[in-house]
């Protein structure tokens, strides 16, 4: 997979004169090389606002661009409000987009029609958070494993059966004990199980995981990372894996997207921005993280502030209110999304690290040398 | 049990006299609930002892029975269709023992509990002010003015911004993490001696996890309570709890001092929990080693030790003894194992597929 050059790029909006979007948003340009050749998703200024009381809009998405490329893992991660799971439900328009465009494999999602939609739908398929929920309770396994190809009359149901058989086996439930039972029978790793099942009858190209494991325990947590990593393998999928978990996230991706409040802050393999953060967010994001090993060093003072509302966001950045190097440029003007080094971007005024030559596009070129890197000092109130 | 603290001492000094009982000791406890299903023993045959200032970490997956545990020891379970036997000594008084009227003595003067969920233990129709006020005024009889005022500082010292408008807040208008910080004002408003944090960070924001984490232990030093931190997390207990208690199945598998039982664990379930948890030193798409299976039945749990049909390391003995929780080596490290981790070196092969078996009955 090669990055492409920015002149080439056939979808790429890097030279696309902004537009303003709607609520005032103006899209940024692009970076070059944030789209790849042969991408399978391609996210572009996505923006989605929900209606609030008294006229005003939630900004749950502002001006998101990514993309997935065929056989990779994104991981999208971000604490509650960031707009993650919006921006994984705005993609197969589970939530309409309120401007942007989202285009998998060829085809510009948002601009299609009901049925033409539903037919697209086919290909990416969703795995929410709370398996129980998910599955209806009043059906059996084998008939919520085989409504997918009953809607679309795939196979006849001889053949039917036999892919419900090899799916449930193929995610590790025996069959004959499970097929004819109802998801109250089942633990929530079971269930989940039975959910990617589900999901994989369609044969999809992309499969969005939205907080798969989070409601799991960490034993059956572990059991479904490496069931997806088998199936991803075995039916060639390309993932788009949503959670809060920043060390979940970092075994399953091969890249990741940090958010916070509706915007991209980092967007970067995951070797790379988990050694060298540069967005303060994240440096904070994996600060936060407990570590089970009392040796290691808890030398970051969590940061402090609570998130903002999505109704009334922050001018400029958006983290600035809690960024221990906030200046008033970040009050002012919107960072935009810049390259930092090769496949690493960043959404930051004042980067911390760089992983490479900082680019001269976007506005690195004229900011000031890199802040000091965040204070190591320990809590006073630790025991 | 008399209140001996009054108000604006809240943070009374530790007074306990060389000799006298440890704060909590809980001997030999057992609670069940009866079911149509049969007798589920949620929490079967737990002994410890935490003394004052000390922070123990109480370690499980979910149905270990660490949450029975908890409201057992606070006596707040409900009475129909519950098996409890076994004491619960709080400074030397059987807590099981208490009539209903003594217990609410004992409840947010001496002991008090943090819950998971803020949203549902706060009262949604009572402003902050008054669910703070409330416990002053009951417990410490203090004056409406006096309470006021005790719980604007209270606020204050829990991080709360603007604390005298946040009197007049309904839960509804505060974040998770606001809310949390209420919930821990609360119950620290009468100078506990035990603060009880069931799962108190599960549902916030890993950088307010670390808050919430902070504050908690600033207050806990602070006044020098006790506290039970009751987590799913190893990882929030690693670098918070003096102690650290892991169950499995109802019962104490391993417990011991935080740094030994980390360094060198002994149970294999312990072990196998830590190996499941993804690290962020771990390169991308290491695979993870899950434990295979799930937790037993409670109404019949097996024969002989409880982890063993999922233990890599289960022996022929394991089936058919239980294992008596024994200390080790290390002084105050005990663990629940024939084959402790280590003993053993011909070890069992691991599946790298996880494979479940078929549903649960």
């Amino acid at each position: 997979m090669t990055v492409s050059d920015p002149a080439t790029a056939p979808q790429s909006a890097a030279t696309a004169a902004p537009r303003p979007g709607p609520g005032g948003i103006a899209a940024a340009p692009l970076p070059p090389g944030l789209f790849h050749d042969g991408a399978v998703l391609t996210v572009e200024h996505l923006v989605v606002e929900f209606p609030a009381p008294r006229g005003r809009r939630v900004h749950a998405v502002s001006d998101v661009s990514f993309d997935v490329r065929d056989g990779e893992t994104l991981g999208l991660v971000g604490e509650s409000g960031c707009g993650k799971s919006t921006t994984g439900r705005a993609i197969i328009r589970v939530d309409r987009p309120t401007s942007g465009r989202v285009v998998f494999d060829g085809t510009e999602l948002t601009a299609l029609g009901p049925e033409a939609l539903r037919r697209a739908r086919t290909r990416i398929q969703l795995i929410f958070q709370d398996p129980i929920s998910s599955l209806n309770p009043r059906r059996r396994v084998r008939d919520i494993v085989a409504e997918p190809l009953a809607i679309w009359q795939r196979g006849t149901p001889a053949e039917r059966e036999q892919r419900v058989r090899d799916a449930i086996t193929a995610v590790g439930l025996d069959y004959d004990a499970a097929a004819d039972r109802r998801p109250h029978e089942f633990s929530g790793g079971q269930c989940q199980r039975i959910s990617i099942a589900r999901a994989l009858m369609l044969d999809p190209k992309v499969v969005i995981c939205d907080e798969p494991v989070s409601a799991l325990d960490v034993s059956v947590q572990a059991q479904i990372l490496n069931l997806l990593e088998d199936m991803k393998a075995r039916y060639g999928l390309t993932l788009l894996f949503i959670a809060h978990d920043l060390a979940v996230v970092r075994n399953i991706s091969d890249r990741v997207a940090v958010m916070y409040l509706g915007r991209l802050c980092e967007l970067g393999p995951s070797d790379d921005v988990y050694a060298r953060p540069a967005h303060p967010y994240t440096v904070a994001l994996l600060a936060s993280i407990p570590e089970p090993d009392p040796a290691a060093a808890r030398n970051v003072t969590p940061i402090a502030g609570d998130i903002p509302s999505p109704i009334d966001p922050p001018s400029g950045c958006r983290f600035r209110t809690r960024c221990p190097f906030a200046q008033q440029r970040c009050t002012d003007e919107v960072p935009p999304l810049t390259a930092i080094g090769p496949e690493r971007f960043v959404a930051c005024h004042f980067p911390l690290a760089t992983s490479g030559p900082r680019s001269s596009a976007g506005s690195a070129g004229s900011s000031p040398e890199p802040a000091p890197p965040i204070q190591v000092d320990t809590p006073p109130t630790a025991p | 049990m008399s209140l001996l603290h009054k108000a604006g001492r809240l943070a009374f000094p530790d007074v306990e006299a060389p000799g006298a009982p440890p704060l909590l000791e809980v001997d030999d406890l057992h609670t069940s609930f009866r079911t149509p299903l049969g007798l589920v023993r949620a929490v079967d045959g737990v002994s410890f002892t935490l003394q004052r200032g000390r922070t123990m970490g109480l370690v499980g997956e979910s149905g270990s029975g660490k949450t029975v545990l908890s409201r057992s020891i606070m006596g707040l379970l409900p009475r129909a269709n519950l098996e409890r036997s076994g004491r619960v000594l709080f400074s030397g008084h059987d807590i099981t023992a208490m009539r209903p009227r003594e217990l609410r003595q004992v409840w947010g003067a001496h002991i008090a509990m943090v819950f998971q969920d803020p949203m549902t233990a706060l009262n949604p129709v009572v402003r902050i002010g008054r669910q703070i006020t409330e416990h002053l005024r009951l417990h410490l009889s203090m004056s409406r003015s006096e309470a006021r005022e005790t719980a604007i500082a209270l606020l204050n010292s829990v991080g709360i911004p603007e604390p005298r408008a946040r009197l007049r807040s309904y839960p509804f208008q505060l974040s998770g993490g606001m809310r949390q910080r209420v919930m821990i004002a609360i119950a620290l408003a009468c100078g506990p001696k035990l603060l009880l944090a069931d799962e108190p960070t599960t549902g916030l924001d890993v950088t307010i996890q670390a808050q919430i984490l902070d504050l908690l232990a600033a207050q806990q030093a602070e006044r020098y309570m006790a506290m039970i931190l009751v987590t799913h997390d190893l990882g929030v207990v690693a670098g918070r709890a003096d102690d650290v208690v892991v169950m499995y199945a109802g019962k104490i598998v391993e417990m011991g001092p935080t740094n030994a039982l980390f360094s060198d664990v002994k149970m294999p379930y312990t072990e196998a929990l830590l190996a499941s948890i993804p690290r962020l030193t771990d390169p991308v798409h290491t695979r993870l080693s899950a434990i295979e299976g799930r937790p037993p039945d409670l109404v019949s749990p097996p024969h002989g030790c409880r982890f063993a049909p999922r233990c890599r390391y289960v022996q022929a003995r394991c089936t058919e003894e239980e294992p008596p929780l024994v200390e080790g080596d290390t002084p105050g490290h005990l663990f629940a194992c024939w084959f402790p981790v280590g003993s053993i070196t011909t070890r069992g092969p691991r599946p790298t597929t996880a494979a479940q078996s078929g549903p649960s009955s």
